[in-house]
């Protein structure tokens, strides 16, 4: 049996300065009530890990907007001006990764590998500073791995034991981000006693706290 | 490499573009010729990766008897129709983030997936945009620095994993040169562009450089030196693009 908490309780573990990742692709799978607890809580100075910014009115875009944010890694930031706004004024901290880069960043940090060598990359400026290996005549870039404090997920259907199921296109980073964190939060679209062993997605030992979409769980 | 404009050619340039002084193309035949010309690279059952903006509309010219599967790196393999109104579905977007309909035979996935599929070499060809692509078939689409920086999302991993890489792209921006001699801007990936697809014309990237295959008849072979700095060859049997 896992822990079915509410938004303000598991938010309420996140503070000043600490890093998570977010899932979501834009606003697709994105855990959007628990985004809205973290601006309620109004924590600061966060690293937030993430795919992209989405848009400023809307789950990740908003913390960008409420200034939550010290430094982001991502993806994508074309999608919310206020992030490139603030990335030139000097007040948010930008690295930019390729998406496949940034997937496999996070894949090594929760299957418990010291990085990845990707061809993604080589011969450009993400090149500059990094190691670099040639295999079988090939090159490759040494990429470290990341994790964080907290991960940030959503899930389509979560039964009591922390298993997850998705539909449509939610699934996207919401599954190996579940792998990289300290201390994994998934918000529940829909709550389930017990799901069906063949839908699960992402298995429940991931899983620390679930808080249903849906209204106070206490 | 002779090319002469027939009279049924020329009929046909008449009635669909008009004769002003530099046959100035509207954004709707630009986008039109664009991709046309792109949807024809596809082979029957080929499983393709669009980019966002002008490369989206390559799906409308694709057959439907020729089973090309559209893959989205957010996580949907068989890419449909868009959707609108009451039959949207929040859940299910491609990668522009355009609600869509998963066709028959379409799949979900993760982006560990998506990604094993378009950087580990699954995909047969991906059709992209660019600020500038040069003569040695690198491209720049990313970055202008301290000006425009949305970031590369995926487009990296597919430029370096994709069998074939179509950039479909204006000719020019706003009389800008984009076919280069060797791209000042930050790259997205060093020498993995195939073939360059413009409203005026096609290059194919060869170990030698640019050779021209296609030209839209609206232009000659000068216009296009002129409109380029990348060297290039002509090739002997250079051909119209249609329009």
């Amino acid at each position: 049996m896992k822990k079915i908490v509410s938004a303000k309780e598991a938010i309420s573990q996140i503070k000043d300065g600490a890093t998570i990742m977010v899932g979501g692709f834009l606003s697709c799978g994105a855990p959007d009530k628990l985004i809205d607890e973290l601006v309620e809580q109004n924590v600061q100075k966060l690293t937030m890990i993430s795919n992209d910014t989405s848009i400023p009115s809307v789950d990740k875009g908003k913390l960008i907007v409420n200034k939550q944010i010290k430094k982001i890694i991502t993806s994508h930031i074309g999608t919310n001006p206020e992030t490139g706004r603030q990335m030139h004024s000097g007040e948010l901290d930008v690295e930019l990764v390729p998406m496949g880069t940034l997937i496999e960043r996070i894949r090594a940090k929760g299957t418990g590998l010291g990085g990845v060598l990707t061809p993604t990359g080589v011969g450009t400026i993400l090149e500059e500073n990094k190691e670099t290996m040639t295999i079988d005549g090939k090159k490759f870039i040494f990429e470290r791995p990341i994790g964080a404090d907290f991960a940030l997920i959503y899930g389509s259907k979560v039964d009591q034991y922390g298993n997850v199921a998705f539909y449509g296109t939610t699934r996207n980073l919401n599954t190996v981000m579940a792998t990289a964190a300290d201390t994994v939060i998934v918000q529940a679209e829909e709550f389930v006693d017990c799901l069906d062993p063949n839908e699960v997605v992402i298995p429940g030992l991931f899983i620390d706290y679930i808080v249903v979409s849906s209204g106070e769980n206490e | 490499m002779n090319l002469t404009i027939n009279q049924a050619l020329q009929e046909k340039i008449e009635q669909q573009y008009q004769r002003s002084a530099d046959f100035a193309l509207t954004k709707e035949q630009i986008r039109e010729i664009i991709a046309r010309r792109a949807a024809k690279e596809f082979k029957e059952g080929d499983v393709v990766t669009l980019g966002i903006g002008l490369p989206t509309a390559v799906a409308d010219y694709v057959p439907e008897e020729k089973h090309v599967i559209f893959q989205s790196e957010n996580g949907l393999l068989g890419v449909g129709k868009s959707q609108s109104g009451d039959k949207i579905d929040p859940r299910i977007i491609n990668a522009g983030g355009g609600y869509v309909e998963p066709k028959k035979g379409a799949c979900f996935y993760d982006s560990q997936m998506a990604f094993t599929m378009m950087r580990g070499g699954h995909i047969d060809a991906t059709v992209l945009g660019a600020l500038q692509v040069d003569e040695e078939g690198s491209l720049a689409s990313w970055l202008i620095p301290g000006k425009m920086v949305p970031g590369m999302g995926g487009s990296m991993d597919l430029v370096v994993g994709a069998k074939k890489v179509i950039v479909a792209m204006e000719h020019t921006s706003k009389g800008a040169i984009k076919i280069v001699k060797k791209c000042d801007l930050p790259l997205t990936a060093y020498r993995e562009v195939d073939l360059i697809i413009t409203e005026r014309c096609v290059f194919k990237v060869t170990p030698d450089g640019l050779l021209l295959t296609e030209v839209n008849p609206l232009f000659t072979i000068d216009d296009i030196k002129a409109s380029v700095t990348a060297d290039f060859k002509v090739s002997d049997d250079v051909k119209f693009m249609e329009i």
